[in-house]
């Protein structure tokens, strides 16, 4: 422990690097890249958009022409389908919570001068970074982007001749996500080092913010999960390249034997949903961190629960990685096994409804301030509720019958693992802002933004519920071939002019992000009153994040209204408060 | 703004509840044996879940409203937590969940812990890109020999099957681009997938379960309504997926002997 964190301290004693390279590009403070991460993020999540709002006019307009784009075949919806599904995934819902703000604040909310790693913090971002080039070139490859979804499900990806895109666009895809994990993996050691290792004089576990809680036990999953990806990726590269049958069984496409046998398509489902459940959590867990945190901050009162708070973390965590079979019921897996997954993805409702209660909890008998941050993280509470209402549908193999792959599916984990991982995205960025550009950002625009948000992703995703009940499957680029869906058009249209509204809501957070990077008010170093280590530092925090002191830690993380205290709120650095209890 | 969150949370809450209570959208009518067993644990959970929605919601809403900050008046409650109430809605919860779950692994175990009977009639669903064949194994009651290396997909039928017609067993299989079924009768398919994989999906059925290459899953559902039901496929299976489409006729036991029949002496 002392070897490295004495190194990490002196290398960061004397003044950062000056040059714009050392500074900007390869920089090794966790900070710049914590911004290279969200930046990646923000390039990625409208690109993800863009591919959305392309979905979303074939579906209701499938030969419509579009300027510099023509027309888009069922095969370009399927593209659309994989690309948007994969980036959302991987560059937006992994990359922002964890790689962005997780590298910019677990660090100092916990008073480390750095990540333990700066120089694998540093590849780890560049190989992120290579990733998303690597996806962004299957798109002007011959063939194009794959069609296989972004579950990849196999023999559909693991053989050339299925379908356009099956090509080198494939080929891509599964290398940018090799290297994505082998990007995840260097942040994960990372993230897990620096918590266990690098805590400041007082800083018990017990007195982390839930927000490092949640960036540590996300990187314990990706530790455990991208590996796992890793390795399942390299088999179906072997068995679209080399000639192996890990995937593939004896199939014939179109009547022509392929040359493959004895490999077993559901081996490709077990690898990647071992990776892809707890990748739910990743996306999620910070998110919970993050909204626990603003919740408390500005209802001015402690976080209801804390201990239950980290227990549920944990839970979750672990629970995570033994219910990836409820994405299998129908797969052709032991219906016995069902059974166990069932009980167990049922079991990891408990501790994410124990979240909830303490928030709400949190939020009675507060002072809630309206801020916009808080705005974001109260939405968060009720998309995490919508969401997660229906997962004890989609848990019970018996309603699965029903609704597995059909728009319900899409409906409950949009809600859920999209849009409220989002908004915990959103709600940091409106709350962590001022601490890393120094201004306030435009509390007006932050509304209309809030506003367009929170009730477009409800008018986006409540009615695909109908829509799955109905029995629309997904990923169907037209609703022309089956007489019963054409009933459901209306309906689609209604989405599609959501998406369109919700999609121009999200301009307004664009000009108001790079307008207030300039323009915004100055932001005093604790505008919100909060009481974590962020916020006793300057802003922007210097190179050292402390400005070479370390800070002595005294009291939890979330003392707000303290009986007796000078102020409604208790610094983690202020001399310790006697327990109240 | 607590006023305005409230009546947006509770205007979303309500529409949305609303279109649900309404059936404006709802499960296509159910028509086999399992559709009321498994529809009647659909209303069970709808209900349970409809009414934590509308509760949890409701409480959000009412709580930002009435604990906003109304200026120094506003006196907090400076509380880390409760574990009684912690150990409550922990308990509380995992009864829920957990007995709802309990409540509907009877009806699982019935569609696919259990085979088929023995008098069910057999039908081997064959999917391909993007195609389904049914195919009946005649009177003799036995499947002929299929051979990969016999497939032609463009001929269809018998061919795109690869069925080795040297085989005894081969000579009164019947193959069809249409299901008929009899009705009120257990039907036994067997689901095959030449290429990748599919998932055969008959909503009204309530029956859905992929076709893998490789395996042949044999499944079982009764229908109990003569009419006409279509056949989806499920699962993403390359760009015809969204026209891979079929139909079932349930028809009267005498009517799908006559068809049966037919078909046998149509081969002869």
């Amino acid at each position: 422990m002392a070897t490295h964190e004495f190194a990490a301290q002196e290398s960061h004693a004397h003044a950062g690097p000056q040059g714009f390279i050392r500074k900007w590009v390869f920089s090794l403070d966790h900070k710049v890249i914590g911004l290279q991460y969200y930046f990646l993020a923000l390039a990625a999540v409208f690109v993800g958009m863009f591919l959305s709002l392309l979905m979303r006019i074939h579906l209701v307009a499938p030969t419509a022409i579009l300027p510099f784009l023509g027309d888009i075949k069922p095969e370009t919806y399927l593209t659309l389908v994989t690309m948007h599904g994969t980036i959302m995934v991987f560059f937006v819902l992994t990359t922002a919570p964890q790689g962005g703000f997780g590298n910019y604040f677990l660090p100092i909310q916990i008073g480390a001068p750095d990540m333990a790693f700066p120089v694998l913090n540093m590849l780890s971002f560049w190989t992120t970074f290579l990733g998303f080039i690597v996806m962004l070139a299957a798109f002007f490859v011959a063939g194009g982007a794959p069609l296989h979804g972004w579950t990849g499900y196999a023999p559909l990806s693991a053989i050339q001749s299925t379908g356009p895109g099956e090509g080198l666009g494939a080929d891509l895809w599964i290398i940018s996500i090799a290297i994505f994990c082998i990007g995840a993996l260097m942040g994960a050691l990372n993230f897990i080092t620096t918590t266990l290792d690098m805590r400041a004089k007082g800083m018990t576990m017990m007195r982390m913010p839930l927000t490092v809680w949640a960036w540590f036990v996300t990187a314990i999953l990706g530790l455990l999960a991208f590996g796992v990806l890793l390795s399942a990726g390299i088999l179906l590269l072997m068995d679209r390249n080399l000639g192996t049958s890990f995937f593939v069984p004896l199939v014939t496409i179109n009547g022509q034997l392929t040359g493959h046998k004895g490999g077993s398509p559901l081996l490709w489902q077990h690898l990647f949903w071992f990776f892809g459940h707890p990748e739910v959590y990743i996306a999620i867990l910070p998110a919970m961190g993050m909204c626990s945190q603003l919740l408390s901050v500005f209802s001015r009162k402690p976080i209801f629960g804390y201990k239950a708070m980290v227990y549920a973390i944990l839970a979750i965590g672990l629970l995570g990685f033994m219910v990836w079979g409820h994405h299998m019921f129908m797969s052709g897996m032991s219906p016995y096994t069902a059974f166990a997954f069932s009980i167990m993805t049922m079991g990891i409702g408990v501790p994410s409804a124990i979240k909830t209660f303490n928030w709400l909890g949190t939020l009675m008998r507060g002072r809630i301030r309206f801020t916009s941050p808080m705005l974001f993280a109260i939405g968060f509470v009720s998309l995490f509720v919508s969401g997660g209402i229906s997962g004890p549908f989609l848990a019970q193999p018996v309603l699965d019958i029903q609704f597995h792959d059909t728009y319900f599916v899409p409906g409950h984990f949009h809600l859920i693992m999209g849009v409220a991982s989002i908004f915990g995205i959103f709600a940091a960025t409106y709350y962590w802002f001022p601490k890393m550009f120094g201004r306030m950002m435009n509390e007006s625009m932050a509304r209309w933004h809030f506003w367009f948000s929170f009730i477009g992703t409800y008018a986006i995703f409540m009615p695909m519920h109908y829509l799955g009940m109905a029995g629309m499957p997904r990923r169907y680029s037209q609703m022309t071939e089956v007489s019963y869906l054409h009933g459901l058009i209306p309906l689609q249209k209604f989405i599609t002019y959501a998406a369109f509204v919700t999609i121009a809501g999200q301009l307004i957070f664009l000009v108001n992000l790079f307008w207030s990077m300039f323009q915004g008010t100055k932001a005093s170093d604790n505008p919100w009153e909060a009481t974590t280590l962020e916020w006793t530092t300057a802003t922007p925090p210097p190179h050292d994040n402390f400005g070479g002191r370390t800070p002595v830690v005294h009291n939890g993380p979330y003392e707000y209204s303290v009986p007796g205290a000078p102020r409604d709120y208790v610094m983690q650095t202020d001399p310790e408060i006697k327990p109240a209890h | 703004m607590g006023l305005i969150l409230l009546i947006i949370i509770w205007l979303i809450t309500f529409v949305s509840t609303y279109f649900f209570v309404a059936k404006t959208w709802w499960l296509p009518v159910g028509a086999s044996v399992a559709a009321a067993s498994i529809d009647h644990h659909f209303t069970t959970t709808f209900i349970l879940m409809g009414v934590v929605f509308v509760a949890a919601q409701v409480a959000l809403g009412y709580l930002v409203w009435s604990y906003r900050d109304r200026g120094t008046a506003t006196k907090v409650a400076y509380s880390h937590g409760n574990t009684n109430l912690e150990i409550v809605w922990t308990v509380l919860t995992t009864v829920l969940f957990v007995g709802m779950n309990l409540a509907s692994s009877s009806i699982w175990a019935s569609e696919r812990f259990r085979a088929a009977e023995e008098n069910a009639v057999q039908v081997e669903v064959t999917a391909m890109q993007f195609a389904w064949y049914f195919r009946y194994p005649g009177p003799d009651g036995k499947f002929g020999a299929t051979k990969p290396e016999l497939e032609d997909a463009s001929a269809g039928g018998e061919a795109a099957l690869g069925l080795d017609t040297k085989d005894p067993a081969s000579k009164d299989d019947v193959v069809t681009g249409t299901m008929v079924a009899p009705v009120n009768r257990e039907i036994e398919v067997i689901l095959r997938a030449h290429d990748v994989i599919h998932s055969f999906f008959i909503p009204t059925m309530r029956f859905k379960q992929d076709a893998v290459p490789g395996l042949a899953i044999h499944m079982h559902f009764t229908p109990i309504q003569t009419g006409e039901y279509e056949i989806l496929c499920a699962e993403l299976c390359g760009l015809g997926h969204y026209k891979m489409h079929g139909m079932l006729k349930v028809v009267s036991q005498e009517e799908f002997d006559k068809w049966l029949a037919a078909r046998e002496a149509e081969k002869q």
